[in-house]
């Protein structure tokens, strides 16, 4: 391995900046990727602005129109599985900003099979950033932004028309809801875009977790067979999202009979989900890297 | 390190092909996509890499990227293991894939390279200079405000060539760089790869299934073909070895008896015109000046064999002398 000649070798290691290789350079490394690509993709859709405002509102509306679907349910009912409009408002503004949150940072994923089948995913194996963070940054659309915009109103709906004991614990349990929720959901996408690797058909399968499961947890967990709440608590935790914490907030019971400081478990959860869907992403990826597509 | 910039021993690739064969019955099959191939390339080489579709180009390329962890064998790249360090072998290499643009397709072309110089982290001064020479030599300098969306197809390659080319790669793999261009478009990518690789010493390893790419690039030649290496090489011994033939098209003043002008022979007869097939390795010039001293010669015009045909030949050859007994093939 002497170097006799005389063209400059040296240069890579004099202009190596990433001289770190920790889990902590990779974390950054990944974050900054996603930043720059982000940024590219709010240009590319500043390109067509009349575009980007058509779609921002019909985002807003599209998803304005499942509570829309709500009220006129109590516009017949005073109530629903025993909760009234005010504390379904507050589950729901909780699911539409945590699922926003996700959707908004990482809901392209589900294109990740597209990106499998026609290799267009190879030529981000070729940068040297995290694949996961140049995926994640994929088709970021600030028009998603409607979603939380729109469960951000109706939460505050229901925090001005609930008639609620607050308690300091109780306040700190909406911002908590809301991120940790936010990664539970963004766990869910990863874990989705993970399994398309070897599925590669595999996005609907994928959406019905994350838009069905976000939809689902709008409503009282009451008003479902506990079949699917032990599902949806045990196995796929969106339980954990609102329902837990949020039936805490409203000082109601959960139909299940589970311990009460699970109400305080979603950060746990989530830290949990986030290192299950990292390890299945680690393992998808391998998959495509020793089998192709 | 030098005189083995690029490593490949005993490599192998294979995959696990799953058929459908009912409602929920699938059929495993192992393929061979790569098949125990070894070569080195020393720095400052350029390599043209060829066989027909599916014979293992795109894999060994993507095992040399990173992308593909072989199953079996050694790989080397500037001596880095490249599945286990792949974005720390990004950074010294740069890739072209002819039919997938890395572009932003929405957004003006010097938007890609800002990008380009912020993730790879190209020192500015750098960069200023990358990008500057990319431009003269490759006439960018009125696209870099278009969106790459307007750009044609050529016009794109050639963007992309320098958006790989930014953060000073020491090598450049391109995988069918001039597929779908026009001749001036052909004929610009191919002196921009020479001035790289003769200027700035940059290893180039490219696939195509143009042979004029490898005759005006390439003065070593590879030929894949069902994951095995055929052939290694100059091109010159390529065409002995394929014994290929290259045409010479003659339109004479009038209809005429087959043209004689041993070694080549007349293979097609059309009216005044008639198609001579030579050997590949002869010249053309000889042939020509006596044809045109003995006969009327309105026009002519050369064609070279195409690539399919000199590996299908070869191909058929090794597995003649595969028949006869007593041969070894080497």
């Amino acid at each position: 391995m002497a170097d006799v000649d005389e063209r400059p070798v040296a240069r890579v290691t004099e202009e190596e900046p990433f001289g770190a290789y920790g889990p902590y350079s990779r974390l950054r490394d990944g974050l900054r990727a996603y930043r720059m690509i982000a940024a590219m993709w709010i240009r590319s859709t500043m390109a067509y602005r009349a575009s980007f405002v058509m779609t921002a509102f019909g985002n807003f509306a599209a998803t304005a129109f499942d509570f829309v679907a709500i009220l006129l349910m109590f516009s017949q009912v005073d109530e629903l599985g025993g909760f009234t409009l005010s504390e379904i408002a507050l589950l729901y503004g909780t699911s539409a900003m945590a699922f926003g949150l996700a959707d908004l940072m990482i809901g392209s994923m589900d294109r990740l099979g597209r990106r499998v089948r026609d290799g267009t995913l190879d030529t981000l194996l070729v940068r040297p950033a995290p694949v996961l963070a140049q995926v994640a940054a994929d088709k970021f659309a600030l028009r998603r932004l409607g979603r939380i915009t729109q469960g951000a109103v109706i939460l505050g709906y229901a925090l001005t028309t609930l008639d609620i004991a607050w308690t300091p614990l109780k306040v700190l349990m909406l911002p908590m809801m809301v991120v940790s929720g936010g990664f539970i959901f963004g766990a869910v996408f990863v874990g989705g875009a993970a399994f398309q690797f070897v599925a590669q058909d595999a996005s609907e399968v994928q959406n019905a977790f994350t838009y069905g499961g976000a939809t689902l947890l709008q409503y009282p967990p009451a008003l479902f067979a506990k079949d699917l709440l032990r599902g949806v608590t045990f196995v796929l935790p969106l339980a954990f999202v609102n329902w837990l914490p949020g039936l805490y907030v409203l000082g109601r019971p959960y139909p299940l009979d589970v311990p009460h400081w699970l109400a305080f478990a979603p950060p746990l959860v989530a830290v949990a989900c986030c290192a299950l869907a990292g390890a299945a992403w680690r393992a998808g990826l391998r998959s495509y890297r020793s089998t192709g597509s | 390190m030098d005189e083995r910039f690029i490593e490949l021993d005993r490599v192998e690739k294979v995959f696990d092909v799953r058929r459908k064969t009912g409602f929920l019955r699938r059929e495993r099959r192992e393929v061979r996509a790569v098949d125990s191939i070894s070569f080195t390339v020393p720095r400052g080489e350029m390599v043209g890499y060829i066989g027909p579709n599916g014979a293992g180009k795109s894999t060994t390329i993507k095992m040399l990227t990173g992308i593909l962890t072989p199953s079996g064998g050694r790989v080397r790249v500037a001596g880095i293991d490249p599945s286990r360090e792949r974005t720390r072998l990004a950074r010294r290499i740069g890739v072209v894939f002819g039919q997938r643009t890395t572009l932003w397709w929405d957004l003006p072309l010097i938007d890609s390279y800002r990008l380009m110089h912020r993730m790879y982290r190209i020192p500015d001064a750098r960069y200023r200079e990358n990008l500057d020479r990319c431009v003269e030599l490759l006439e960018l300098g009125d696209l870099l405000d278009v969106p790459v969306r307007q750009l044609s197809l050529g016009q794109r390659m050639r963007g992309d060539i320098a958006a790989a080319l930014l953060h000073d790669p020491e090598v450049l793999y391109l995988d069918e760089p001039t597929i779908g261009l026009d001749v001036i478009s052909k004929a610009k990518v191919r002196a921009f790869l020479k001035d790289l690789n003769t200027e700035r010493g940059t290893t180039v390893l490219l696939t195509t299934h143009d042979l004029q790419d490898i005759e005006q690039l390439c003065r070593r030649v590879m030929v894949i073909d069902h994951g095995r290496l055929m052939y290694d090489g100059p091109l010159t011994g390529l065409h002995e070895v394929g014994e290929s033939e290259r045409t010479l098209v003659v339109d004479l003043e009038r209809e005429l008896p087959p043209i004689e002008a041993a070694p080549a022979r007349v293979v097609r007869v059309e009216g005044p015109r008639q198609w001579l097939a030579f050997p590949a390795s002869e010249s053309a010039a000889p042939l020509v000046a006596r044809i045109a001293s003995e006969y009327p010669l309105v026009d002519l015009s050369v064609r070279e064999p195409d690539i399919e045909a000199v590996i299908a030949q070869m191909y058929a050859q090794q597995a003649e002398r595969v028949g006869e007994p007593g041969q070894s093939v080497s």
